[in-house]
């Protein structure tokens, strides 16, 4: 298979020792098998797949390059069935208790890909409840249930038979008006759950780590990254069933703590890079070479790449071309390399994929060869044309063509750039003295860095204040005793109480930050930002909360627990009411914790007022990852657990109970026995929404970040970079980014340290060359471009031959607003200039094509 | 680079080009992953330019905008499979509008050199924030823009009160103005963008630059007869 010969057969094992100081455990999961159970006929139906297999069907190296195909008989499934929970919330012999947290966004991802493969396909959805707890998961699940042909039962299901000839396969499911049903589909996929990594009793043989019940990782509730074994430490999917945000928290954390111990070896092993020296081609003629990547099957399959290849040295300018199989490997590197040096060549055109993640890599290849990395270029046959048009071969082999006349062109303009190394100040401002910005200051001065907090309240502590145990147990107020004492003793922590913020200016590794404290007006200069701020609670209008003082909300409700207020100990009957000012068309998220923090309620009550009759109204009940376990020991307790549905919401006025006494009437709907139930509380407890902090605006303007849809902080990117802003320099961590466990906070927490160290750990960062710059000869000073800069990167200044602006180019990202604003073309975007754009787009018409232009214009004439 | 980077003399080119449709593919509005929101302002660039080829004959549907985020190929897809069936239905630029190609072309090459001009006028408005879409369809009007043609100014150095001071050169961005020592400075009315920067710089005391609209601006001084005579010389010759 491999025309590289890459793969060396004669290879033997080899036993390595290999001295260090620190290891992280993230060997990840297993995929739940879903053999082990009979009846759901996996590798026994033809057309019964798991969810991993049926995410290779979609992907373009999978089994039929992408396309949807059923194993029986190579045809597209038209009707396709998804069952959740394969393998997880199931207490019987072979599944796991445990919710496997993922499942149902990803079932929604496969759906909403199936529809993109074949709009007509119909899509049906057999679960349990909805736990579309995450960052803008709602939204995703609304997306998914909106698409037409797609129906979503809550239902167990049972997988019949498979028809002998066609290979069907029926389930058989209930539903409330119309009783046990039976379907027949096309495509049945088992959403299956996480298991733990087979080997994990080899690698707690091997490092002494304990397991919890569930054989995952046994976790420090106050450090989940942390084993019983000094210095190893966990991350991702050992820690237990997680999502990508949460394994990304948890592996920058885990590389954190490790820094805590090994600071003093930080940089021992990195070389410098030497570049050769640069070139000066800018006097040269365009000399572009094109390189043709076949992207394994990925370009090749679809774009014909040597006819491709031809085509290019046809080109104005282009006095090379070749293709490669991969441009991005090493050798093809060392190719391309090879070539500028051999060919003299003074421009190059990468044809591949997308420049987002491989650009940085080919302008490093140029720099290998002694050229200015802005002289490249990047032509997308991948992602914009082989990927889409992989069934109209010869039309993407001609978009190929344009795309890289249209490069090619754009290269021939371009000009060599400087970028600039700006000097990094070493200390870390923290926005938030919180449990999250406690936690994240502890990590980042323990690897050497002065730190400051600043917190709005008199004390430190933000909403933990308020929070006395975790459903596990922790005892939340002795934890943070203990940690706002480490953090008041630690030489390198200085906090500023009753603090707020009256300006914050500068940039990534040299910020500047006004403060009013308790210690007076002062300015803190830092290199790098995190923003800490935490997260409100909602204040219900609804169910009587503020007329009747029976109606609080959980958080309230906790400390009359804790407090074993009189009412509460003697209570017969306590109802408890879900998604209180979230998931509604006001906020459209979901506050993630809040059917954990109610059964928490529920199973305190239990052991306090074991007498009392406690019931919880529920849209669907979120208690993913382990927590599941603890739903079912409230069930099994008998608290009583009632779904409404959000058009028909439960209601609640004072009245009086059979006995006499005074209670409140709540009434809902019960969808099992389908009547009306009235039930008499004498506590009714809400699930507060949590909302984004009331400062989250104003910080957010301060430090020139953004916020999503929701009104929480909007990370980087929502999956691999939660922790970070897209402005540099600035992080996120706990409540200010979305509603979290404690336990979360603290993986977010590390995790946001391990990223702040990553930039104050250097020196200098290099800046982009791509900036503007302004020929100040052609600047009639209209202010144009200041007034559209939200940078703050351009000023007008008087001159002698009046206002000119003037590009600070720290401060500007390159967007470019201020060159499409400009009448006289006097600013100019480096590296997007007029010149260099307009090329492009006068390429995109083939020159023959302008040539039969003209010529008809001129018959015309 | 931006949405909003994209710059109307980009548009106009790719239709001078001869191509038939213009897609341009932003961020959803008050989506922006920074603090840029530039999408805004290739809207407003998009309104204009709409307004700006229909006012030569041009059908603005050619050019089209929409909005999608980097996860939602299906949409991508939805809106360049409408857009090139819409394109398909109007035909060939120009011939679907009946106009005369040769004509189109001119009028295109007009627009194009008076981006600065239609920059200048329209700049308060392009850097806006319209929140609502019912607001796109009047943002820009035909009368507006017909206003704009008709009141195209032009600007011309009065020979009697020019004193040959060469401010206006020096502050003139694109380097229009004749100047030499001693000599009436001369507008190149080719080169002019009508920026009116020179109007500005003329020191009051002379008032030698002069808004002309409407009218033809008159022949420039010949050049054997641009030399200044001052008056305090005059009195000497006298």
């Amino acid at each position: 298979m491999c025309k590289n010969k890459a793969i060396d057969f004669t290879q033997k094992p080899q036993k390595m020792n290999i001295k260090v100081g620190a290891i992280i455990l993230s060997p990840g999961f297993e995929p739940f098998d879903p053999r082990v159970m009979k009846e759901y006929h996996y590798r026994e139906f033809k057309n019964v797949v798991t969810s991993m297999d049926y995410e290779r069907l979609l992907c373009s190296t999978g089994p039929y390059q992408g396309e949807i195909l059923r194993a029986s008989d190579k045809k597209h499934p038209h009707n396709i069935a998804w069952v959740q929970c394969v393998g997880s919330r199931q207490v019987i012999e072979g599944g796991n208790s445990y919710c496997s947290a993922v499942c149902c966004t990803y079932t929604q991802k496969q759906v909403i890909l199936t529809k993109d493969h074949d709009a007509d396909a119909r899509c049906t959805i057999f679960h349990n409840d909805i736990r579309s707890y995450g960052k803008d998961f709602e939204r995703y699940f609304q997306r998914t249930e909106a698409l037409p042909g797609i129906r979503f039962f809550r239902s167990y299901v049972s997988i019949v038979k498979e028809d002998p000839v066609t290979k069907n396969v029926t389930i058989r499911y209930s539903t409330p008006d119309e009783g046990v049903k039976e379907e027949e589909f096309d495509m049945v996929v088992l959403s299956i759950g996480m298991n733990p990594p087979v080997d994990v009793q080899d690698i707690v043989k091997k490092f002494g780590i304990e397991l919890n019940d569930h054989n995952f990782c046994k976790l420090n509730p106050t450090n989940p990254m942390e084993t019983n074994v000094p210095g190893i430490f966990v991350s991702g999917a050992l820690q237990g069933p997680i999502d990508i945000p949460e394994s990304v928290f948890s592996a920058s954390g885990a590389g954190s703590q490790v820094g805590e111990l090994l600071k003093y070896r930080r940089g021992n092993l990195a070389k410098e890079r030497i570049y050769p020296p640069e070139m000066d081609v800018s006097q040269e003629e365009p000399k572009v070479g094109v390189f043709v990547c076949h992207c394994g099957a990925n370009i090749g399959r679809v774009v014909n790449v040597p006819e491709t290849v031809e085509y290019c040295k046809t080109l104005p300018n282009v006095v090379y071309a070749q293709e490669q199989l991969f441009s991005c490997a090493t050798n093809a590197a060392k190719e391309i390399t090879d070539m500028i040096k051999e060919k003299g060549l003074n421009r190059v055109v990468v044809a591949a994929c997308s420049p987002r993640t491989l650009e940085p890599l080919f302008r490093d290849t140029l720099r290998e060869a002694g050229l200015n990395q802005y002289y490249y270029e990047m032509a997308n046959i991948r992602e914009h044309n082989s990927w889409v048009h992989s069934k109209e071969k010869e039309e993407a082999t001609i978009k190929a063509h344009d795309l890289i006349r249209m490069s090619v062109a754009r290269a021939c303009k371009l000009e060599p750039l400087q970028e600039f190394e700006l000097s990094v100040d070493k200390r870390c401002l923290i926005v938030g003295g919180g449990v999250a910005g406690m936690t994240c200051a502890l990590s980042i001065a323990n690897q050497g860095h002065e730190v400051f907090i600043i917190e709005k309240e008199k004390e430190l502590g933000g909403n933990a204040r308020k929070v006395y145990r975790t459903l596990q147990g922790l005892d939340v107020q002795a934890y943070l005793k203990e940690l706002i004492g480490k953090v008041n003793k630690h030489p390198l922590i200085h906090i500023y109480t009753e603090a707020t913020i009256t300006e914050a200016t500068g940039y990534i590794g040299n910020f500047v930050t006004k403060i009013k404290s308790n210690r007076g007006d002062v300015e803190i200069k830092h290199g790098a930002t995190v923003i800490a701020i935490g997260a409100d609670i909602y204040k219900p209008t609804e169910y009587l909360y503020g007329e009747d003082e029976r109606v609080v909300t959980n958080l309230e409700l906790v400390e009359k627990i804790v407090k074993e207020d009189e009412k509460v100990m003697n209570a017969q009957s306590i109802v408890m009411i879900q998604c209180v000012g979230c998931r509604n068309e006001d906020r459209n998220y979901c506050s993630r914790i809040c059917c954990s923090g109610s059964i928490k309620n529920a199973l305190m009550l239990k052991e306090k007022n074991p007498e009392a009759d406690v019931y919880i109204l529920f849209r669907d009940v979120r208690t993913y990852g382990f927590n599941e376990d603890y739903y079912r020991e409230a069930a099994s307790k008998d608290v009583r657990f009632i779904r409404y549905e959000p058009e028909d919401k439960p209601t609640v006025e004072p009245g009086e109970a059979e006995d006499g006494r005074p209670v409140l009437k709540v009434t809902a709907t019960d969808y099992i026995l389908n009547k009306k139930l009235e039930l008499d509380a004498d506590i009714v407890s809400l699930a507060a929404a949590i909302i984004p902090s009331e400062s989250t605006k104003e910080i957010a303007n301060q430090f020139k970040v953004v916020l999503s849809l929701d009104g929480f902080f909007k990370e980087a990117h929502v999956k691999l970079r939660p922790v970070e802003f897209a402005t540099d320099g600035v992080f996120l961590c706990g409540l200010a980014h979305y509603p979290k466990f404690m336990q979360e906070t603290i993986n977010q927490s590390y995790g946001a340290a391990g990223r702040v160290l990553t930039l104050l750990s250097n020196d200098v960062v290099t800046a982009s060359g791509s900036v503007c710059v302004v020929e100040e000869k052609r600047c009639m000073g209209c202010g144009a471009c200041v007034a559209v800069c939200t940078y703050g990167a351009l000023e007008l200044r008087e001159t002698r031959l009046g206002k000119k602006a003037v590009v600070n180019p720290v401060l500007c990202k390159g967007d470019g607003l201020c060159n499409s604003k400009c009448p006289t073309g006097a600013i100019k975007l480096k590296h997007y200039t007029d010149d260099e754009l307009i090329a492009q787009v006068d390429a995109a018409i083939p020159e023959e094509e302008i040539m039969k232009q003209i010529d008809a214009v001129a018959q015309n004439a | 680079m931006c949405s909003g980077r994209v710059d109307l003399a980009f548009v106009l080119r790719a239709f001078s080009n001869g191509l038939d449709g213009v897609f341009i593919g932003a961020c959803h509005l008050n989506e922006c992953n920074y603090i840029t929101h530039g999408n805004y302002h290739a809207q407003n660039m998009v309104l204009l330019c709409k307004r700006l080829l229909e006012y030569i004959g041009i059908n603005p549907e050619r050019l089209r905008m929409r909005y999608m985020s980097g996860a939602e190929s299906n949409l991508f897809v939805e809106h360049i499979n409408s857009f090139t069936k819409k394109i398909r239905e109007l035909g060939p630029l120009g011939k679907a509008e009946g106009i005369d190609e040769a004509k189109m072309k001119t009028s295109l090459a007009e627009v194009t050199r008076l981006i600065p001009y239609i920059k200048v006028a329209m700049n308060e408005k392009l850097g806006k924030r319209l929140e609502n879409p019912e607001e796109y369809e009047n943002y820009f009007t035909r009368e507006e823009i017909e206003r704009l043609f008709k009141e195209l100014p032009s600007y011309w150095i009065d020979p009697t009160k020019c004193q040959a001071c060469m401010t206006c050169a020096r502050r003139c961005p694109v380097e229009a103005i004749d100047s030499k020592k001693n000599m009436v400075h001369i507008i190149n009315q080719d080169k002019c963008i009508k920026c009116g920067t020179c109007l500005e710089a003329c020191p009051p005391r002379f008032g030698a630059v002069t808004k002309i609209v409407g009218q033809q601006v008159p022949p420039p001084v010949p050049e054997d007869q641009r030399t200044i005579v001052r008056k305090g010389k005059e009195k000497e010759v006298a």
